[in-house]
């Protein structure tokens, strides 16, 4: 009875190691960015009404507005860094030496844990670069 | 669209436990999942109480269940050193061969082992490798030529030979192949891992001369570029292989070929 098979467990009992979370973070952030490219339409939309612009200003500088801005900023670091490891792979480098030697970590996991950071460094950057802006700017 | 979760018939549910013998030196808990065709049903995950002294592999520990604690469980196993892959599981999360895998690299704590993940199972650590079986042979894995050597052998160099290292080695045990999320979202038009290393076996064998056509079944946004070098595959090879590269070598091929 073939067909009455069951399917064995797969996500729910595969370990998560760093590359893993690197492939999943990479589709959610292409995703949210996706989205985010509907904040610049809202923004050029907004743009040619005074209404219709201090709506979309006070949307994004409420607390709501400014996670989301802090999460779509941290995707594009994100997409772009892992975006250079797929780059870098296609090009055919970077897989690393197997994991022959199961005492010691494969090369890519200190990658792909160096690219959270950066992603994340990156952000906190930016976000500080632009809160100081704003606060010397008086906007 | 990917199935995330397992089918309702699928789902595992809460087993038998089978407490260990009074006077165990080093007992462990393993959390073996379960089904038999003959009961039907879900699936279940038993956990046997288990004396693990004396036993040095998890195969050690799996045949003195069934030799002493529970004659049902089904497993496949032969060589018991490495070079066959029949007992292919998940253990501990991760794909491995039960055979190679030591009982002092397991973590503290319950050990947890299952068939090869998102296949259908035949019987508890059993998978139906079928499917897994038909994708190898459509990549023609074996030498294919039109010269004629007579009745002389086919020379290679020794550089040449030396391409085939870390190829040659794999085993079709299917960890791999069935440690990758892409394959498990893609079964039927992915080749998977296992299957792309193979292939790259042949095309950088000097001896073939199928390259070219080798190269254009491959050409595909399934059978090849589902790959997104997500190195599940590399991560968790028994042999110590490393299919990711394998598979983006292949993909240079063809960008080579094309630019």
């Amino acid at each position: 009875m073939p067909n009455t098979r069951p399917l064995s467990p797969h996500l729910g009992v595969y370990r998560w190691r760093v590359n893993m979370l690197q492939s999943t973070l990479h589709r959610l952030t292409g995703l949210f960015l996706c989205l985010g490219a509907l904040l610049v339409a809202w923004a050029l939309i907004a743009a040619t009404n005074e209404g219709a612009w201090s709506v979309f200003a006070s949307f994004w500088t409420g607390w709501i507005g400014e996670i989301l801005l802090f999460l779509w900023l941290w995707s594009l670091w994100y997409h772009l860094c892992n975006g250079i490891q797929h780059l870098v792979r296609d090009a055919g480098r970077g897989y690393g030496p197997a994991n022959r030697d199961r005492a010691h970590d494969p090369s890519y996991w200190s990658t792909g844990w160096m690219i959270l950071a950066v992603s994340v460094a990156l952000t906190v950057l930016v976000w500080v670069l632009l809160a100081l802006r704003i606060a010397g700017g008086g906007a | 669209m990917a199935e995330f979760t397992l089918p309702q018939m699928s789902k595992v549910q809460k087993g038998k436990r089978f407490a260990a013998k009074p006077g165990g030196k080093k007992v462990r808990n393993f959390r073996v999942y379960r089904w038999d065709p003959d009961v039907g049903g879900n699936p279940r995950v038993d956990t046997y109480e288990v004396d693990v002294t004396g036993s040095a592999m998890v195969l050690d520990v799996l045949l003195k269940i069934k030799n002493e604690i529970d004659p049902t469980l089904t497993l496949r196993r032969s060589c018991r050193e490495g070079v066959c892959g029949s007992c292919a599981m998940n253990i501990d999360g991760e794909n491995t061969l039960a055979c190679t895998k030591g009982l002092d690299e397991l973590p503290d704590g319950d050990v947890g082992i299952y068939p090869l993940p998102h296949m259908p199972v035949v019987k508890d650590l059993v998978p139906d490798l079928t499917h897994f079986y038909a994708q190898y042979a459509s990549i023609k894995p074996w030498l294919q030529s039109q010269s004629s050597f007579g009745s002389r052998e086919r020379l290679q160099s020794p550089e040449d030979r030396k391409k085939l290292d870390g190829l040659y080695e794999c085993i079709l045990c299917a960890c791999c192949t069935t440690s990758c999320p892409s394959y498990w979202w893609n079964p039927d038009r992915f080749l998977g891992p296992a299957v792309l290393l193979q292939a790259y076996r042949w095309i950088v064998d000097s001896r073939d001369e199928a390259t070219g056509e080798r190269l254009d079944d491959l050409d595909d946004p399934f059978k090849l570029y589902r790959c997104h070098t997500i190195m599940n595959c590399t991560n968790t090879c028994p042999k110590g292989l490393n299919p990711a590269k394998a598979i983006g070598e292949i993909k240079q091929l063809l960008m080579n070929r094309t630019v």
